[in-house]
């Protein structure tokens, strides 16, 4: 094999003709959400997981509680609806957050094995690599959640047609939050033993003490306490603001509470990620032992 | 190769400190390293080498003296002293699932490379270390030696003009340590880069080399391979490393006492 001249690449020392304004940002984003999905691709068996566990829930505990758990006539619905069809917004939820909570772990494997760096050495402002790599975790939650809901739809899961459209928006949105938190929280955990500890304390109390599985008025009559909790918990509104839009309804209150903690999840990470300011240089979180 | 009065050194650090919480790392760290020299940061284990290096390139901040690259400030101006960095950390950071055309067009693209530009200097760069033919493989066919070429080549990807290579030989055997050591000198002497090669393994060091000793945090000794043995009157590097670095353990538990 015949080696390239160094020379070649470039007319000049040092000269690369890289994309330094909005072209370079476009690419350096598009590279970011393309390896996002590239490795999504890659990874058959977490599409598959990611997909099995709502389905399990859809599946056999929602017809399970199907007598157990009456629905009545509640916004967005207006009708009685089957226990699934309430449930199947919760179960969007829980892909995104799944998801969201996944992509954190591999945020600290990437920042122990050393890609993270790969990342933040480029010389595109941290918060943009940063929010990239969220919409680019959002992308792939995206092809998750419409996969399930296709499934669902054989499930007599039938939302009006439209719905699937301005659902979009709702998934988009809720998933770059939950990103954003997830986010944040990777930038507290130091290692990645610690995040069994996401598992136990984040992501099933998010789940459980929110709207995803009951209605929060069915909540408030048997624990007003929790129901407080429930209305605390982000991931309620982002159940919501799915629910609501996947029957072509707005949720102001979802989408206003959704956007707001989204920006200051975003913001907490960024600070959390900046060699000036952030937790990963005060700690050496960076790995490397020489 | 003499590296030219008027260019630019490649890399300056200067008075640089740096600790976690009480532990410090780093303590008025100076350094130099010109176009066109192979420059060998030698230091044990903890040294502080990695610690300097995620400095260098911003991974931490530097709070305390200045770190210029091609004249660029890494804290006033990030971006452009980025550009100009090209690095392989010591842990490997290849994506295994992605092939090595993939994994190189990801790193271009987070220098603002478009497609087709990133492809065809992924490709080229890819034939420079000798793996064209493997360039849609996936990464983790690879040997340690070849993929520790596929990150000389991503670091290379956007042109740099300063090279940093943490430990880039450790886990490798004879053969491919002398192939990679090889080919990095031999882009010193093309290109003119700027190269600091952080080691602890003293057979590395040519006699042409630059060497900076960094023991505990702190900077024993900056200079040319032949000052280095003439300053602590030493045969070899090992024992110049010795000497320096039992002087300062002296001059220290001497200070505690």
């Amino acid at each position: 094999m015949k080696p390239v001249p160094m020379e070649s690449l470039s007319p000049g020392l040092g000269e690369a003709r890289a994309g330094r304004g909005l072209l370079g940002y476009l690419a350096c984003f598009n590279g970011i959400v393309w390896r996002e999905t590239l490795r999504f691709v890659h990874q058959r068996e977490r599409f598959l997981s990611a997909l099995v566990r709502p389905l399990v829930w859809l599946f056999i505990f929602a017809a399970g509680f199907r007598q157990v758990l009456g629905v009545s006539i509640i916004a967005p619905y207006e009708t009685y609806v089957l226990y699934e069809v309430f449930v199947t917004p919760g179960l969007i939820g829980m892909i995104l957050l799944f998801n969201a909570m996944q992509s954190s772990l591999s945020m600290v494997y990437d920042r122990e094995t050393g890609a993270m760096r790969t990342l933040l050495v480029s010389p595109f402002p941290r918060w943009f690599l940063l929010t990239s790599k969220l919409v680019g975790s959002g992308a792939v939650s995206l092809l998750q959640a419409y996969a399930f809901l296709l499934i669902a739809y054989f499930w007599e899961i039938e939302p009006p047609p439209l719905g699937y459209l301005t659902v979009l928006p709702a998934l988009f949105l809720s998933s770059l939050m939950l990103g954003a938190l997830a986010l944040l929280i990777s930038s507290l955990i130091r290692q990645l033993e610690n995040f069994a500890g996401v598992m136990n304390f984040v992501i099933f109390p998010m789940f459980f003490a929110s709207s995803a599985l009951y209605p929060l008025w069915r909540i408030r009559e048997s624990s007003p306490l929790l129901y407080e909790i429930c209305r605390l918990n982000p991931f309620t509104y982002a159940v919501e603001l799915i629910r609501f839009a996947l029957y072509v309804q707005l949720d102001l209150t979802s989408l206003v509470v959704v956007l707001a903690l989204t920006a200051a999840f975003l913001g907490a990470a960024i600070f959390a990620y900046n060699p000036s300011k952030g937790l990963l240089g005060r700690r050496g979180a960076t790995g490397g032992v020489a | 190769m003499s590296p030219d009065a008027e260019e630019p050194l490649a890399l300056s650090v200067a008075g640089v400190s740096h600790a976690f919480g009480e532990r410090r790392a780093l303590a008025d760290v100076s350094l130099a390293v010109p176009a066109g020299s192979f420059t060998v940061l030698l230091g044990l284990n903890g040294a502080g080498k990695s610690t300097l290096f995620a400095l260098i390139t911003r991974l931490y901040d530097n709070v305390s003296g200045e770190i210029r690259v091609c004249g660029h400030d890494v804290r006033r101006a990030p971006s452009a002293a980025l550009r100009q960095i090209g690095v392989v950390f010591q842990s490997r950071a290849l994506d295994a699932d992605l092939s090595l055309l993939q994994n190189l067009a990801y790193h271009a693209a987070l220098h603002g490379f478009g497609h087709a530009a990133a492809k065809a200097r992924a490709m080229a760069l890819l034939a420079t270390v000798g793996l064209g033919d493997k360039a849609h493989d996936k990464v983790r066919a690879l040997s340690g030696g070849q993929a520790r070429r596929v990150e000389i080549a991503r670091a290379l990807l956007h042109g740099p003009r300063c090279l940093l290579l943490d430990e880039a030989t450790v886990g490798l055997d004879i053969g491919a340590r002398e192939g990679v050591i090889a080919l990095v000198r031999d882009l010193v002497a093309r290109r003119r880069l700027g190269v600091l090669w952080a080691t602890h393994l003293i057979d590395e060091i040519a006699p042409s080399d630059r060497v900076v000793v960094l023991h505990k945090g702190r900077v024993l000794f900056a200079g040319g391979h032949g000052e280095l043995l003439a300053a602590t009157n030493a045969k070899t590097v090992r024992d110049a490393f010795s000497a320096l670095t039992a002087a300062a353990d002296a001059s220290v538990a001497g200070a505690a006492a």
